[in-house]
């Protein structure tokens, strides 16, 4: 059996990656050491996706399997896991919505890029967003909705950081199945990502600029 | 005497549910001009389906709550008050005058999802905003390891384990035994299979039901009122029924997204055939409707096929199957299936041609739809793709625009009828007449 755990990841192979893991595991290989084969393998998954050669499902399931992963290396751990270095990301689905899956996938992604995530969960209060950015120093925020109502929790959310003094050193992007250029426009966003890896590409334009 | 359903020919249940669409029974129009509106009306979309230029390009707005939002009603005072939601909804149509109407079925019964304790959906005042529509909360409402149950009992499952997890008051039917156990009186059979109806949890389970029903039947009383109301001002329902793609029954319903996901790399040949025991049900879901409401339309809300959701392998593979065989079942009952493609569906057209010929209408969201006409336009009517984005946040002159262009890509020979490409819910009143004033407008084949 091959012993390349990226590649296993990379390629979806649950049983052989799992598989892989245990050995290694029990061979007394560094736990670092896995988790940093997984993030390859991870970042081969997102590569794929952006040059569509990977769609959704490749995304979630490579994100089942990582997670196994991390089960059976997290007892091993005697330091903290990986440090997030990518720089700290608010992602929240804005008032009123309570629509998960992509923000969910945009969480995922950002976090196995290397991302500091703040997950606020969904329908979340206009105020709470304007004091977590207060509370965290985020730059980025990305907000989130699936319904046609999010365009006007956006636009207020984003007028709310306006008034809070903070929009200046803020970048926002917005996501979600009905936005369009129109709508960054009408909302007062910097961008929106059309799916999770343009999320990521934007958090990262923006936080390796500063 | 007229021939029985069961021994008609798909065309010929077409021909009869088509005909009480066209001159529906029961209905004295308000009239002549009304009847000739309605019959107008009708005749148009039939045009449009059959492949043929009809006078001009139909328009139908699919609306959520945009009624109620118009009259200044927010989606609960609808759902919990009917008086509101008939005279509402009823406003929309009379003042905007479209070419037909999707029924007041959009906005279900409050008070009966109460009495359920529902947990399928979030709706306004029961943990969304009184101001918002109903939201779906997705879960895992089937697990990895009951596709057996499933399979072996579509009945029974629901029965005994998907509506007890969803309906709070229904908690008790999970102590029912099989319907199918009572065969007969003869060794205790019939005896031992009534034993859970005397159970406290399973009294109260059917206490609810029975109250949901009192409910129910309220609500419906409510939508047959306003189908027949706007029939007589001239104004035609434009779904006779509804139904899902097995695929996304599974996966909205049952298993949620991450759910079927999953099942699709680790148990892929259980999900198959659950999707093919499932088709039957979906089919006859949709005719029954179709049926009692006198209307071949079908309407299809597509979730889990659009691009991105599945590549194109496991579209073939998971996705479309049972889909068409959802759209032939649906013909061969003489209906109309109208697929509604949320999201983009750019990458299945070549796939989705493969549908029958004048038999289906393709909606479609995002869409390029001059793609679509190109590809299907010689297969089935298209429709849709109105952006719900400008309809939102842009003006009248902004639509104007939107539906000029929609009807020079799409509506050349016919074959196409102008419809948002998402629900419309509150949305300033002045585009939604924009798109319908200009399609009227610029719509007329010559």
């Amino acid at each position: 059996m091959a012993k390349d755990l990226s590649k296993a990841l990379a390629d979806l192979k649950e049983d052989e990656a799992i598989a892989i893991v245990r050995d290694k595991l029990n061979a007394g290989a560094d736990p670092m050491g896995i988790l940093n084969d997984a993030g390859k393998g991870m970042e081969t998954v997102g590569t794929r996706f952006s040059k569509g050669e990977y769609f959704i499902p490749d995304l979630v399931y490579s994100g089942e399997i990582l997670k196994r992963i991390n089960e059976l290396v997290k007892p091993k751990l005697t330091g903290g896991g990986a440090a997030k270095t990518g720089g700290k990301v608010i992602i929240a689905t804005v008032a009123g919505d309570i629509h998960d899956i992509g923000k969910d996938i945009v969480v995922f992604m950002l976090d196995v890029s290397g991302f500091q995530v703040y997950d606020m969960g969904v329908d979340v209060p206009i105020q709470k967003i304007v004091d977590k950015i207060k509370e965290t120093g985020s730059t980025v925020v990305g907000l989130s909705g699936f319904l046609t109502l999010a365009y006007d929790s956006m636009k207020q959310t984003i007028e709310a950081i306006q008034k809070s003094g903070l929009r200046d050193k803020m970048k926002i992007m917005i996501g979600g199945g009905q936005i369009t250029p129109e709508i960054v426009k009408y909302t007062g966003a910097d961008a929106y990502g059309k799916d999770a890896i343009e999320g990521v590409a934007l958090a990262r334009k923006w936080l390796s600029a500063k | 005497m007229a021939k029985q359903w069961e021994e008609m020919t798909p065309a010929e249940k077409r021909a009869d549910l088509t005909e009480k669409w066209l001159s529906p029974p029961g209905v004295k129009f308000a009239n002549a001009e009304a009847e000739k509106g309605y019959k107008g009306r009708v005749q148009r979309i039939l045009d449009a389906i059959d492949l043929k230029t009809p006078d001009r390009v139909p328009v139908f707005p699919m609306c959520g709550f945009f009624g109620a939002y118009y009259a200044g009603y927010t989606p609960y005072d609808v759902m919990y008050d009917y008086d509101k939601l008939m005279k509402s909804f009823s406003k929309y149509v009379l003042d905007f005058q479209p070419d037909a109407h999707g029924s007041v079925t959009v906005s279900p019964p409050g008070k009966l999802h109460d009495i359920l304790d529902y947990k399928l959906y979030a709706w306004p005042g029961h943990g969304v905003a009184k101001e918002h529509s109903y939201q779906c909360l997705e879960g895992e409402y089937m697990k990895a390891n009951e596709y057996d149950a499933l399979i072996e009992d579509p009945t029974l499952f629901f029965l005994t384990a998907f509506l007890p997890r969803t309906m709070g008051a229904l908690d008790g039917l999970k102590m029912l035994s099989p319907f199918t156990n009572m065969t007969e009186m003869y060794g205790g059979f019939t005896g031992a299979a009534f034993v859970p109806f005397g159970l406290p949890p399973v009294k109260a389970a059917l206490k609810a039901l029975s109250d949901a029903g009192d409910e129910a039947l309220k609500w419906i009383g409510t939508v047959a009122a306003y189908g027949g109301a706007m029939a007589a001002a001239g104004f035609p329902g434009f779904f006779g029924g509804g139904t899902k793609a097995p695929f996304d029954t599974i996966g909205d319903t049952l298993r949620g997204t991450k759910g079927i996901i999953l099942d699709m790399y680790r148990q892929p040949a259980k999900l198959l055939r659950a999707m093919e025991q499932i088709t039957p049900i979906m089919v006859k879901m949709g005719v029954a409707n179709a049926k009692v409401n006198g209307c071949p339309v079908v309407f299809i809300p597509l979730h889990k096929g659009a691009d991105g959701f599945l590549n194109d392998e496991q579209f073939k593979k998971f996705y479309w199957p049972s889909l068409k065989a959802l759209l032939d079942g649906l013909i061969a009952e003489g209906c109309i299936p109208f697929p509604w493609a949320e999201g983009g569906y750019n990458s299945r057209l070549k796939v989705i041609k493969d549908s029958p010929k004048g038999k289906v209408i393709w909606g479609f969201d995002t869409t390029d739809m001059a793609e679509a006409k190109k590809t299907l336009g010689d297969v089935c009517c298209i429709g849709g793709n109105m952006s719900i984005a400008t309809l939102s946040v842009g003006t009248p002159d902004d639509v104007k625009a939107s539906v000029k262009k929609l009807i020079k890509d799409c509506a050349k020979g016919g074959g196409y009828i102008m419809m948002s490409g998402a629900v419309i819910e509150n949305v300033p009143p002045a585009n939604v007449k924009a798109m319908i004033d200009a399609t009227k407008e610029y719509g007329v084949y010559k």
